[in-house]
């Protein structure tokens, strides 16, 4: 299935970051009035992870991007990329001047990735060319440049279009050049600035999986921002939601699926499914990888004689862990079901019973489900025996 | 006037005029173009920003552009005299030639890279490239087929402005319609030296209009 998730093995959040910022602040003065864009803003982004920052336009999803390799400088705060610390240096502008970034800084932004929602490229330079861009920044010798501008060319599958302009290029192609582009100083980390955001899902799967693929082979470390849940949905493995310039929740998905309540986890997972009716109880179960899903339905089932009928999931499976949220139902009420949701409760789940006397209770994202790899494991279409009479 | 003295005066002010518009053109190219490019970046949310130098620049454009050739031709005779030596003649012509033509060619230069996307100076940025950079590997080669647009515009009016200093002794083909189309009432000799220069104006608009359209072929999906 192509954009399937593959949720790697929960990372170790405790690993040392490569990507942090503390308390950063950015404000826009502005004649009238400042526009606070962030709002201390701690964000921590460990080796090799993909990490998502989601948020509506106007969240400071860009602005906290542009503010990690300081081509926007923060107000107040620090960022740290792989050790050091970019805003020591930044040269202080004086009297309302810009801040003109050091030689140290440009050289640290030289190991920076970053790729662009409207790809930025030269279209006065060949695709070759602009993949040389950067090289030529570094300073490398024209028969050096060119060999590693082929290299990566060939790396983002486009080694047969190096000598063609970016205006005879597809989008898609043209984020590939971007992506090539953006690993020319051959960076830790990689920035994505709604990269995906101007292109068709089938290419936005396509440059996904390309960036996955990078990520993995070359260990990494790619910061992204979109608005598009289904971006962090098929490649992140951590994930933060932003809201008027704050950081509202964070983390490994593992860890926001944990977190009862998470915005996040409910968004990555939609559940849908009409519950039956008062006499039914419907419970929503979460899934942390520890235990199979459908071994405790079954067992659920047969221990004690149930009829359980899975009315909604979103579950993903990697190396035989699963990953997600389902909503079963149980005959009868609450009262009557304390001892099998007990049962549940014991395997280490995480159980939200759904109040029972608001049918309604669903929420409205039902017929969205799973919208990208995420596999139904079973949905509302399955009828339970009591709604079909 | 027969053609066989007619045809050493033409030879003469076409050389006189070329070598005026040609070295004028390339100096108001090494005024203009850094000019017009300090006014983009010295600007507000320029690279370089700074509102004094900013000002001072545009009211030097400013004051250069509306000050009227015919003025400044005579105004800077003694400029002139200091610079060459002498105020007569093509070569000392070519300095208020200049004066003239670089704050045109600089606003032409600024409006052509003001036109560049802000998206690719930031993705030279984030490269780690400095405002050299910048200005040499995205502005500059981005802008070309404008600049190539505007320079074509700026060795029209110099052709132009180069017959208007051929009346104060400037030589070159406004000089011989003068004194001998206007002066001698030569209406024939006059007729030809208006027919050379549109010749020559027709040649430059041309030239330029073909350079623009090979460099904009790049910036097409399908050539």
């Amino acid at each position: 299935m192509p954009g399937a998730v593959r949720l790697r093995p929960v990372l170790d959040s405790d690993g040392k970051p490569v990507i942090t910022t503390t308390d950063l602040s950015k404000v826009y003065r502005t004649k009238d009035r400042d526009i606070t864009a962030l709002d201390g803003v701690n964000l921590h982004v460990a080796q090799g992870e993909m990490y998502g920052v989601i948020g509506q336009s106007g969240a400071g999803k860009s602005s906290l991007i542009r503010c990690v390799n300081l081509l926007e400088t923060p107000t107040s705060g620090s960022v740290t990329v792989d050790g050091r610390e970019l805003t020591a240096l930044a040269r202080r502008g004086s009297r309302g001047r810009p801040k003109r970034p050091t030689p140290q800084l440009r050289a640290a932004r030289s190991s920076i990735g970053m790729v662009f929602q409207h790809f930025n490229l030269l279209s006065s330079r060949t695709v070759r060319g602009n993949v040389e861009l950067p090289l030529e920044i570094l300073g490398l010798t024209r028969r050096e440049r060119s060999r590693k501008a082929l290299e990566l060319l060939d790396l983002v599958g486009l080694a047969d279009k190096a000598g063609v302009h970016p205006a005879r290029l597809s989008g898609g192609q043209k984020q590939r050049v971007g992506i090539a582009r953006a690993l020319a100083g051959e960076p830790k980390v990689l920035l994505s600035d709604e990269a995906t955001s101007a292109l068709d899902p089938e290419t936005t799967r396509s440059v996904l999986r390309l960036l996955r693929d990078l990520n993995q082979q070359l260990d990494l470390t790619v910061l992204l921002i979109t608005h598009e849940m289904d971006v962090v949905k098929s490649v992140c493995d951590s994930a933060a939601l932003m809201r008027d310039g704050r950081v509202v929740e964070s983390g490994t998905v593992p860890e926001l699926l944990a977190t009862p309540g998470s915005e996040l986890a409910r968004e990555l997972f939609p559940l849908g499914g009409e519950v039956g009716g008062p006499e039914r109880t419907a419970v929503d179960i979460t899934f942390h990888g520890d235990t199979a899903a459908e071994p405790v339905v079954s067992r659920l089932s047969r221990a004690y004689d149930l009829d359980v009928s899975i009315l909604g999931a979103a579950m993903d499976t990697a190396a035989g862990k699963q990953v997600g949220r389902m909503r079963i139902e149980l005959p009868g009420r609450y009262e009557d079901n304390v001892v099998p949701i007990g049962y549940l409760r014991e395997q280490g789940l995480q159980i939200e019973v759904l109040p029972a006397t608001e049918p309604a209770a669903a929420p409205a994202v039902s017929a969205a489900a799973p919208a990208t790899g995420l596999a139904p494991a079973a949905g509302a279409s399955e009828p339970a025996p009591e709604v079909a009479k | 006037m027969t053609w066989n003295e007619m045809q050493p005066l033409l030879t003469q002010g076409c050389v006189d005029t070329l070598y005026m518009v040609l070295w004028s053109s390339l100096w108001s190219v090494v005024g203009g173009l850094p000019l017009g490019v300090l006014l983009v970046l010295t600007d507000q949310g320029g690279l370089l920003r700074n509102a004094p130098i900013n000002r001072v620049l545009a009211a030097v454009v400013n004051i250069g552009r509306s000050l009227p050739f015919i003025v400044l031709l005579v105004a800077l005779i003694p400029f002139t005299r200091l610079l060459v030596g002498t105020s007569i003649g093509p070569t000392a012509m070519i300095v208020p030639l200049v004066v003239g033509a670089v704050p045109f060619f600089a606003r032409l230069v600024e409006m052509a890279v003001r036109e560049v996307d802000h998206g690719l100076v930031e993705a030279v940025q984030a490269m780690g490239g400095g405002v050299p950079t910048v200005v040499l590997k995205a502005l500059l080669p981005q802008a070309l087929p404008s600049l190539v647009g505007g320079l074509t515009t700026t060795v029209i009016v110099l052709t132009g402005y180069s017959a208007m200093a051929g009346a104060v002794g400037g030589g070159g083909l406004g000089s011989i319609a003068v004194t001998y189309g206007y002066q001698r009432f030569e209406t024939t000799f006059m007729l030809l030296t208006v027919a050379v220069l549109i010749v020559f104006v027709t040649v430059v608009q041309l030239l330029g209009d073909g350079v623009v359209r090979l460099l904009a072929r790049r910036d097409r999906a399908v050539t």
